[in-house]
């Protein structure tokens, strides 16, 4: 069958997983093909590329005739379907999400299954890929990052949940336009969309709202800026 | 040229545990990794970490000791057991200040009660703490956040290549080749700790990342250390038969059974690993197929999503419903850089090691699951620590020489057909059951390749051929390295299983160790 990785196209032989045909290719048809690829079972989050338009992890997918591989979108590209994603860390510490000042709390199952799919991001960055609002706005924080922070501000133990939100209001979760390319985008089934619901919700406890709100042109002082002196 | 106090070589869970200790310590510090932090081992670890907290079931530190060191087989140092069990609660109390999301228990009567614990091999107690099966993944997670707002800066993609001595002998440093720029750069640092894991990928089946080579181990060999303890190679049991991705050993943790062709169970399924593997291996050199029976575990889509989605996508079978093949297959470095009671690699002043990388001599002969993720992180902190506190080398800079192996009259089909006949040849002759001689078969035919003489076609950067012959470079040294150590010890112990030396001997009582020398 018949792949083509950057417009470059090869024969391949039937095989499980995309990463195994690039392994092919590169050990005997190409050897400067360039991608990259870690623990072959879905969870370094190194592989991931685009397949007929749609992120995927390489390690993961079954290759079918007629495929044609990109790299994922928005990273500045190293090489064939390398990408540079240490930007994509970056964007964690910029919106401080971690568990900076501890609240002592004894966490339950309830706890537990409030993060328990948000903490099972590989930092693969599909979702990110797959995000039209990047497309706009490049400094928008986008899904990874933003579901990185609701899964601290959902974590009791977390007593600095206000200066993550106050991060999280500029080119971030009210930019998001929910449409939701994200959540089909990632490989392990979380919902970023959600996420980012929730945190807007947060913001709204902590007195933030809406600025496309007071954009909308309701005229006559029903605009509500949250840094305007309350 | 960057100068710092503490270098750390290696970003998984060992690499940032001592990184955030050494910060938390007041040093400065860089971390350098040879690919992204998410590229580790590390993230792979399913089954938990563990720590005698006596949540579900009666324990002490005094047991998890006692286990440990009746796992070892006598190749365990006591003190440096006791050292890791006694920091275990400490270390998951530590864990659970960060934010690590793991599984949990009701109505606990503190924070660290409710940590949910499971059984795994070996363990007389429900001891390992876990996050369903994501525990690596998790922990890595959340160090990696932690240690990014701690504003520890972290440099990808720069593969190590040498340690730097001053003219005191002491360690300064390190050089890299950095895959970003095709140079080779030196950084340099009053201390260095090598955290840069095993080396399980240099074997075909393995369960291991693509990149464990074995880089820092054969780095501290090339600087005049010692490693230590070669010749024990963990192999898993339980692997998906052909891909080799690991069902952990949570799976019978949780209740899971082995069976054979006959449908028949034929071992204790939570006995230590080297005896798990070896009954398997019994079987399928018998011409059985062994399989893994899960259809029994109530809660397995609650327990084990990730078992599930792995058995799915690579053995293309529901677990639920039918039976796994699985196959044993290569999963830890149990040997690696001999350090002291202060993780000091033997010979190098300057020169730290800690977590796979290491040897600390706490597995011994035959690691327990459980104990690597707990090693990596309570040892990881307490190197931190202690690299932070030891006296400071003088930094001296020196001219870089350092030819990059490159060539454009070579081809890099060979450096992946190298490689792969390295991996099947220490399979076959330095696997589960080694020979005098499969060993010596194996050593002619590895140095038959020729492998220092290999070189990469092409421009240095962004160059993936390069740091393949690199990583094969440093596999063929310690190949080389492990087949002189499976030598020695002609005794079976542990997971060094010896087809003519079917007896442990009072006289190998230590593990062996390494110099370059011994190999050249």
């Amino acid at each position: 069958m018949k792949i083509t990785v950057n417009e470059k196209s090869y024969n391949i032989e039937k095989v499980l997983t995309l990463l195994d045909a690039l392994y092919k290719i590169k050990s005997t048809q190409d050897s400067n093909l360039t991608y990259d690829a870690g623990c072959r079972s879905g969870v370094c989050g190194c592989c991931s590329v685009k397949v007929n338009g749609k992120e995927q992890l390489a390690c993961e997918y079954e290759p079918q005739d007629g495929d044609k591989i990109e790299p994922i979108k928005y990273y500045p590209i190293k090489k064939d379907l390398l990408v540079d994603k240490s930007s994509g860390y970056n964007l964690i510490s910029k919106e401080r999400a971690y568990l900076k000042l501890y609240q002592e709390s004894t966490l339950e199952k309830t706890d537990e299954s409030k993060t328990q799919i948000q903490t099972d991001c590989i930092l693969c960055s599909s979702c990110y890929s797959a995000c039209p609002v990047l497309e706009v706005d490049k400094n928008f924080l986008g899904p990874f990052a933003l579901t990185r922070a609701y899964r601290y501000t959902a974590d009791r133990r977390v007593a600095n949940e206000k200066e993550i939100v106050d991060n999280i209001q500029k080119s971030a979760i009210w930019d998001c336009t929910l449409c939701g390319e994200c959540t089909l985008a990632c490989p392990m089934g979380i919902d970023p969309k959600a996420d980012i619901l929730q945190l807007r919700n947060l913001s709204a406890k902590h007195g933030y709202m809406d600025p496309n709100l007071s954009n909308m042109g309701f005229g006559g002082g029903f605009g509500f800026d949250p840094n305007g002196g309350f | 040229m960057i100068s710092i106090d503490i270098l750390v070589v290696g970003s998984g869970i060992s690499g940032l545990s001592a990184a955030i200790s050494a910060k938390q310590n007041g040093s400065n510090v860089l971390v350098a990794t040879k690919n992204i932090p998410t590229k580790c081992n590390s993230v792979m670890a399913q089954g938990g970490i563990n720590a005698a907290l006596g949540n579900l079931e009666k324990d002490s530190i005094e047991l998890h000791i006692e286990d440990t060191l009746k796992s070892a087989h006598k190749l365990a140092n006591k003190e440096m057991v006791e050292l890791l069990c006694s920091n275990a609660p400490d270390t998951i109390e530590f864990l659970e200040k960060i934010g690590v999301p793991f599984s949990r228990l009701d109505n606990a009567s503190s924070p660290l009660k409710s940590v949910a614990q499971r059984k795994l091999g070996g363990a007389s107690s429900k001891r390992a703490c876990y996050a369903q099966d994501y525990t690596g993944l998790k922990v890595l997670h959340t160090l990696l956040d932690y240690t990014l707002n701690l504003g520890i800066e972290i440099k990808d993609n720069i593969f190590l290549l040498e340690l730097i001595k001053n003219s005191k002998n002491e360690v300064c440093g390190a050089l890299f080749f950095n895959f970003n720029s095709g140079e080779v750069e030196a950084i340099y640092a009053s201390k260095v700790i090598i955290a840069t894991g095993g080396f399980g990928s240099i074997y075909s089946k393995n369960t291991n990342s693509l990149g464990s080579s074995g880089d820092g181990i054969v780095t501290v060999l090339k600087a005049g250390g010692v490693a230590r303890g070669l010749e024990f190679i963990q192999f898993h049991p339980t692997t998906l038969k052909g891909s080799n991705i690991l069902v952990s050993e949570s799976a019978r943790g949780e209740g899971g059974y082995l069976v054979d062709s006959k449908n028949e169970r034929f071992v204790d399924e939570l006995a230590p690993r080297d005896v798990v593997a070896k009954a398997i291996f019994d079987k399928i050199n018998n011409r059985e197929k062994v399989f893994l029976d899960l259809r029994n575990i109530k809660d397995i889509t609650t327990l084990m999503p990730q078992e599930l989605k792995l058995i799915k996508t690579y053995a293309k079978v529901d677990a639920t419903k039918e039976l796994v093949e699985i196959e044993p297959a290569v999963h830890y470095s149990i040997g690696g850089i001999a350090v002291d009671k202060n993780f000091n690699a033997i010979n190098l002043k300057g020169c730290f090691a800690v977590g796979e990388c290491s040897n600390a001599l706490v597995h011994g002969a035959n690691r327990l699951g459980g104990n690597s993720l707990l090693e990596a992180v309570a040892f990881g902190r307490l190197a931190g620590k202690k690299a932070s506190d030891y006296p400071d080398s003088t930094i001296e800079r020196e001219d870089i020489k350092y030819n990059l192996p490159l060539d454009t009259n070579y081809s890099n089909f060979d450096i992946y057909k190298a490689k792969e006949i390295l991996a099947d040849t220490l399979f076959s002759g330095v696997g589960i059951v080694r020979e005098k001689n499969s060993l010596t078969d194996a050593k002619s035919r590895i140095e038959k390749l020729n492998i220092e003489k290999l070189k990469a076609n092409g421009t240095a950067k962004y160059n993936t051929n390069l740091t393949a012959l690199l990583e094969l470079q440093n596999a063929n040294i310690l190949a080389q390295a492990i087949i002189y150590a499976a030598n020695k010890r002609e005794e079976s112990r542990g997971s060094n299983i010896r087809e003519e030396f079917p007896d442990t001997k009072e006289e190998f009582e230590y593990p062996i160790d390494v110099t370059l020398g011994d190999i050249k």
